[in-house]
């Protein structure tokens, strides 16, 4: 069983500075991030009579909400080239990706004072927790797709090759969740103004990206979209509008965008792995 | 390769206590902190006051394990122990000093880590056997042995939260106790669930111990202690106090640090948080006269006496005591409102200071030395506060039934019973 590595030797010594990341760790460990998300992904509909209904019904609602407010008291337009009739299959396809982003950083950034009992107990490589916990949403987000295809077909929205992008995009919106969740999760530790600050910068973020309106909005001149694009979600959003309604392709906007999360992810990993032999002590 | 499975030099352990000791801080905490700080710093020099938050759970630890060996840990509340295991466990860090670990390590410092009340006990076998190390496949193979162990089979597809809490800590202990790491390090897990659950486990513990593994064992619980390992560690105040065979270092252990003869006081530090609003205070031993005394004698009755104090009140409340030979055999378990009339009376306690006193009767003790334990719990809702070996005392068996004879009698009680003898035929 354990015949490949028989006596694996571990030293325990204080660490200093910044450690390796030691993702070989984290792969061995592999089957605790699946048991993890699927316990959260079962215990968040549980007791609840609509279970797992909620998963559509959220994004349904908002984008109701949104097409009444914009598409009609506000009267803003979708991107060009969209009929306004579709401004409900516009809202959505943004809805989905941000609602991906919003859960998986949500929990992510609480995920490892929820689960303080398992820091204080046992051991296991830290960066499975915030991974699992931005691994949950991806059910949500694949049933709630389901609804997003049913409703194109409603309106007749035509299905294109573009859409074999969405998997990356989802990784994009997941990287984008799992860098910030990483730099948050471990602040938060010790820090619990985080937990009160998250709710207030989702709600900023959601703002300063495309969802509720048109990327149009945005000057197309001067440095703008550029700076736009400094959101990684800008381009994650505008590429979903993209893949399924056609509108104009997130070109230089992806690239600032990647950027960006790769940035933010590998500061995030590192700052994580020196704050994380504190954390059983302090959580 | 080496034959040793553990080995540590020099490791210490250093808490921030103090401004910090509330668990986390906040970004105000930290903010008014670094200015005090400043301002300290100006009042008192350069380095002044670095040191005054800060406590030393362990210090200085050297010791190795053996392939294959078991061995015993023991010391009082706060000693360290479970700091120990934490950093053997990989938990937490050493502050200092370094540990060497020649295999896969399976920590159990508490039963049902990860369980999860919603999911149903088959669920949770699977999470908790996954969080405590178990591939998938490996947790498959044993779930049938897990569900026989632990008897909750017809409940295995409830939600646990509805479990009855003894269900709980069996199924809890019964995927633990199905580990197979090359060293495993437990923590007290076996005070679990009632007497026969438990008799089970410690089988469970032996049969590990057989199959060669190492394994390292903290317990209160001396005849556990005692049945399972051959060689203890005594941890006092974070530093190794010796190492020897377990009946010395139980011995040793038991006869150490118990504050002057007869009464035992509780320092603030040494009573756990949880213990909150209850607070013990003193434990004493009085002899006929009233006398605190580490010596009693058998033939005439004596006093215990725990005197605590309750910040708010507690409804349910009831004190005890465990009495215990010093080879962790446990003579009885009283409680002061065992008697109806008391219950009644005393349902709830408010808050205020309290003595519980009651009377050891006369002709009840054999010779030899007895550990107190003391419990403050209400049953079947919380455990306040639990001490198993608070004092020590002594008892002379002068003048004891059968002290004609100067054999010693073998167990723990030596009661004058009332002989008859019958003459059939003469």
């Amino acid at each position: 069983m354990m015949v490949e590595n028989p006596t694996p030797t571990v030293y325990l010594r204080p660490s200093k500075g910044w450690i390796p990341l030691n993702l070989a760790d984290l792969w061995a460990y592999r089957e605790l991030v699946y048991f993890l998300t699927w316990r959260d992904i079962k215990v968040r509909y549980k007791q609840a009579a609509l279970g797992i209904l909620w998963a559509v019904l959220q994004p349904v609602m908002i984008m109701v909400v949104f097409t009444v407010i914009f598409g009609r008291l506000a009267g803003l337009k979708p991107d060009a080239g969209i009929p306004q009739a579709w401004y409900p299959v516009f809202s959505l396809a943004a809805l989905l990706p941000w609602q991906l982003f919003q859960a998986a950083l949500q929990r992510s950034s609480v995920s490892l004072v929820g689960n303080a009992n398992l820091l204080t107990k046992v051991y296991f490589p830290r960066l499975i927790i915030p991974f699992s916990a931005v691994a949950a949403g991806l059910v949500d987000f694949l049933i709630s797709l389901g609804v997003l295809f049913a409703l194109m077909l409603a309106y007749g929205v035509p299905f294109t090759w573009n859409l074999l992008w969405l998997p990356l995009l989802v990784l994009l919106a997941l990287m984008t969740a799992l860098a910030v969740g990483l730099w948050l999760s471990a602040l938060n530790v010790q820090y619990r103004d985080v937990q009160q600050i998250v709710p207030f910068l989702l709600q900023a973020w959601m703002y300063a990206s495309p969802v509720a309106y048109s990327i149009d909005l945005i000057p197309a001149e001067g440095p703008w979209r550029l700076l736009y694009g400094l959101n990684p979600m800008t381009g994650v959003i505008q590429g979903f509008r993209w893949a399924l309604l056609g509108s104009s392709p997130p070109d230089q906007l992806m690239a600032i965008s990647i950027v960006m999360v790769i940035v933010l992810l590998v500061s995030g990993l590192f700052y994580f792995r020196r704050m994380e032999r504190k954390f059983a002590d302090l959580v | 390769m080496s034959d040793l499975a553990i080995r540590v030099e020099h490791l210490s352990k250093q808490y921030h206590i103090g401004a910090q000791a509330g668990r986390y801080d906040t970004l105000r905490d930290v903010i008014t902190g670094t200015a005090e700080r400043v301002a300290h710093r100006l009042n008192s020099g350069a380095n002044g006051g670095a040191a005054a938050n800060t406590i030393w759970a362990l210090r200085d630890i050297s010791f190795d394990v053996r392939r294959g060996q078991v061995l015993g840990i023991i010391g009082r509340n706060g000693a360290g122990k479970s700091t120990l295991l934490k950093v053997l466990a990989r938990v937490t860090e050493p502050t200092e000093g370094l540990g060497e670990i020649h295999g896969r390590v399976g920590s159990l410092l508490e039963v049902g880590t990860g369980f999860h009340p919603e999911l149903t006990g088959r669920e949770n076998i699977f999470l908790n056997g996954a969080i405590l190390g178990m591939k998938r496949t490996e947790i498959a193979r044993k779930f049938d042995e897990i569900v026989e162990f632990s008897e909750v089979g017809q409940f295995i597809d409830t939600p646990v939260k509805r479990y009855s809490s003894g269900m709980y800590l069996r199924l809890a202990f019964s995927v633990a106790a199905h580990l197979e790491p090359e060293i495993l390090v437990v923590d007290e897990v076996l005070a679990v669930g009632d007497a026969e659950f438990q008799r089970k486990c410690m089988g469970k513990m032996g049969d590990v111990a057989q199959e060669g593994r190492t394994v390292l064992f903290v317990s209160h619980n001396m005849s556990a202690i005692l049945r399972l390992t051959q060689e203890t560690l005594v941890i006092e105040k974070g530093q190794l106090a010796m190492r020897g065979p377990t009946p010395q270092a139980v011995d040793y252990y038991l006869s150490h640090g118990y504050a002057t003869a007869g009464e035992r006081k509780w320092e603030t530090e040494e009573v756990p948080a949880e213990a909150y609003p209850f607070r013990p205070l003193a434990l004493r031993v009085r002899d006929l006269r009233g006398k605190v005394a580490d010596t009693i004698r058998s033939t005439e009755p004596a006093t215990l006496e725990l005197e605590y104090s309750l910040a708010e009140g507690i409804t349910g409340l009831r004190v005890g005591l465990y009495l215990m030979s010093t080879r962790g055999e446990y003579v009885f378990t009283s409680f002061d409102t065992d008697a109806p009339e008391a219950f009644e009376r005393y349902s709830a306690r408010p808050a205020g200071r309290y003595i519980s006193r009651c009377t050891l009767p006369a002709d009840l003790l054999n010779e030899g030395r007895y550990v107190i334990g003391v419990n403050a719990s209400s049953y079947r809702i919380k455990r306040y506060f639990q001490d198993e070996q608070a004092i020590t005392f002594t008892v002379d068996g002068a003048g004891a039934p059968g002290t004609v004879w100067p054999e010693p009698r073998l167990g723990a009680v030596r009661p004058r019973l009332d002989w008859q003898i019958e003459v059939i035929t003469e």
